[in-house]
């Protein structure tokens, strides 16, 4: 068995690894099959599926269609953008769907075949270079969800909580840790420094990078729990919108 | 417990050979490179390794184990499942040169194209200063023991051989190592774009796995040198802010 003679290019998926190195690229690549088409297809729902009561659906917040006189589309597609292209051009989102969707690699250790290669040089890729811009927008939208998060405690007949209300907490927090263990950020707050001490505020900016850094060792983990958790509050309020299910009001 | 295991070991010269296959005695505790070392001396003594410290240390024993780049001296037999064939074939990214051998003089070359550390002048009283917290981040990446599975694994130059456009994330490591540090003025952001070629890594991380070091090749080293020729060329406000500071 002479295959493959080092020096050679392996063939598409070829390796010689034993384990199941398959499974995690699959298992994302689906997953992100699944939430790209359930949000394409929320996007479009009739929007009053997008509020139940006090809450509302991350996928609809803000509305900005009030801004925009004669719009009559869904507001979601004024929005969706800018967590997609945070998600895209993320650091740990690269990695994710270069690895389960590109097959560029698929695993580490398999072989791609003989294909041609840029990289991140050449278009579209080199437009991840962006993504600084895309952390600036997804910021306000993290505000609008804090903003959301408090105003889904005041129900038509005062102030209450249910489990509405838990699952927007798990998405606005998710995304919080999300946004703020982002890479750009952490170079942006301090990264980019190299002599602290000589610099201006050197020494607060090396502890809020620090801080940064912190967040950042588990990005990769609030990337897959942001993602969950944004996508199962639209499922909840347009559930309970739809009379399908029933939010449960603890006071 | 004494066991026999089936060890297939690439034997070949320059770009041709092929698996052998070795049954070999494996006793509690060795590691692959116990193992190559029992078959040089019951089988072959003529099989060609690279071996030094035995410990993890001096980046020598270098091999695909299972097709998993790893240190045959850190690989421990019973972390493999020994009721199959064990495969230990050379890196693929570099040139063969026999057995488990390959030529990784390119790694030689590349590192000599990277400007040396550069410090800054000395202060009035003819010191130098920098502060420990300002160089933990540095010393990080001089764990290195410059084992070279990093650049094996690298797809970028495993699988698409663009030994002459990108450096590979051993070379990203020390470019950050000099770019961080709070004494060097030397500028290689250039370096690192068009040289070293950072867009071609995508991140994939599979350095960062493969390391013996432990060391966050991709989150530490990679993306903070992306982001900084981000700062310098694809930035349009940082750009804009430049121009009109006349920088």
């Amino acid at each position: 068995m002479a295959y493959p003679v080092p020096g050679t290019r392996e063939p598409f998926l070829a390796t010689r690894r034993q384990d199941a190195w398959w499974v995690v690229p699959l298992a994302m690549a689906t997953t992100f099959i699944v939430f790209i088409a359930y949000a394409s297809w929320a996007a479009f729902q009739p929007v009053e599926y997008s509020k139940f009561g006090p809450y509302i659906s991350p996928f609809f917040s803000p509305d900005l269609t009030r801004f925009i006189p004669g719009f009559t589309w869904s507001p979601a597609l004024l929005i969706l953008w800018v967590p997609a292209g945070f998600r895209l051009t993320c650091y740990y989102g690269r990695k994710a769907y270069y690895r389960s969707v590109a097959l560029s690699p698929s695993a580490c250790a398999v072989g791609k075949g003989d294909r041609d290669y840029k990289g991140e040089r050449a278009l579209p890729w080199v437009l991840n270079n962006l993504h600084r811009y895309f952390l600036y927008l997804v910021t306000v939208l993290v505000i609008f969800h804090w903003i959301h998060f408090f105003d889904a405690f005041r129900f038509n007949d005062g102030w209450g909580m249910g489990l509405g209300n838990i699952v927007v907490a798990a998405d606005t927090i998710f995304l919080t840790l999300y946004v703020f263990s982002c890479h750009s950020l952490r170079h942006l707050v301090g990264g980019k420094i190299d002599c602290y001490s000589c610099a201006a505020a050197g020494v607060t900016r090396h502890k809020i990078w620090t801080g940064v850094s912190s967040l950042n060792n588990l990005h990769n983990v609030y990337f897959w729990c942001s993602l969950f958790t944004v996508g199962f509050a639209d499922v909840y309020v347009r559930l309970c919108a739809m009379g399908v299910w029933s939010d449960v009001r603890f006071f | 417990m004494s066991r026999i295991v089936n060890m297939k070991v690439f034997r070949g010269e320059k770009d041709s050979g092929q698996l052998h296959d070795y049954n070999v005695q494996i006793d509690d505790g060795m590691v692959v490179l116990d193992v190559i070392h029992r078959i040089q001396a019951t089988d072959a003594p003529d099989l060609a390794c690279r071996w030094n410290c035995k410990a993890g240390k001096c980046g020598s024993c270098s091999a695909e184990v299972n097709g998993k780049p790893s240190l045959m001296c850190m690989t421990r037999m019973d972390t493999l499942n020994n009721d199959k064939p064990i495969t230990v074939e050379p890196l693929k990214t570099f040139p063969h040169v026999r057995d488990l051998v390959t030529d990784v003089s390119w790694n030689f070359s590349v590192n000599k194209k990277i400007k040396p550390f550069k410090p800054r002048p000395k202060d009035a009283d003819g010191k130098q200063r920098m502060y420990q917290y300002e160089v933990d981040r540095v010393q990080e990446f001089r764990k290195c023991i410059e084992c070279y599975l990093c650049q094996d694994v690298c797809h970028v130059l495993r699988n698409h051989g663009k030994h002459e456009e990108f450096a590979g994330p051993r070379f990203m490591v020390r470019l950050a190592s000099l770019e961080m540090h709070p004494l060097d003025v030397e500028d290689r952001i250039p370096f690192i774009k068009e040289i070293g070629g950072v867009g071609f890594c995508n991140i994939t991380k599979c350095c960062t796995e493969v390391c013996p070091e432990h060391i966050h090749i991709t989150d530490n080293a990679i993306i903070p040198l992306k982001e900084r020729v981000a700062d310098r060329y694809y930035d349009p406000i940082q750009m804009l802010f430049r121009v009109l500071g006349g920088k």
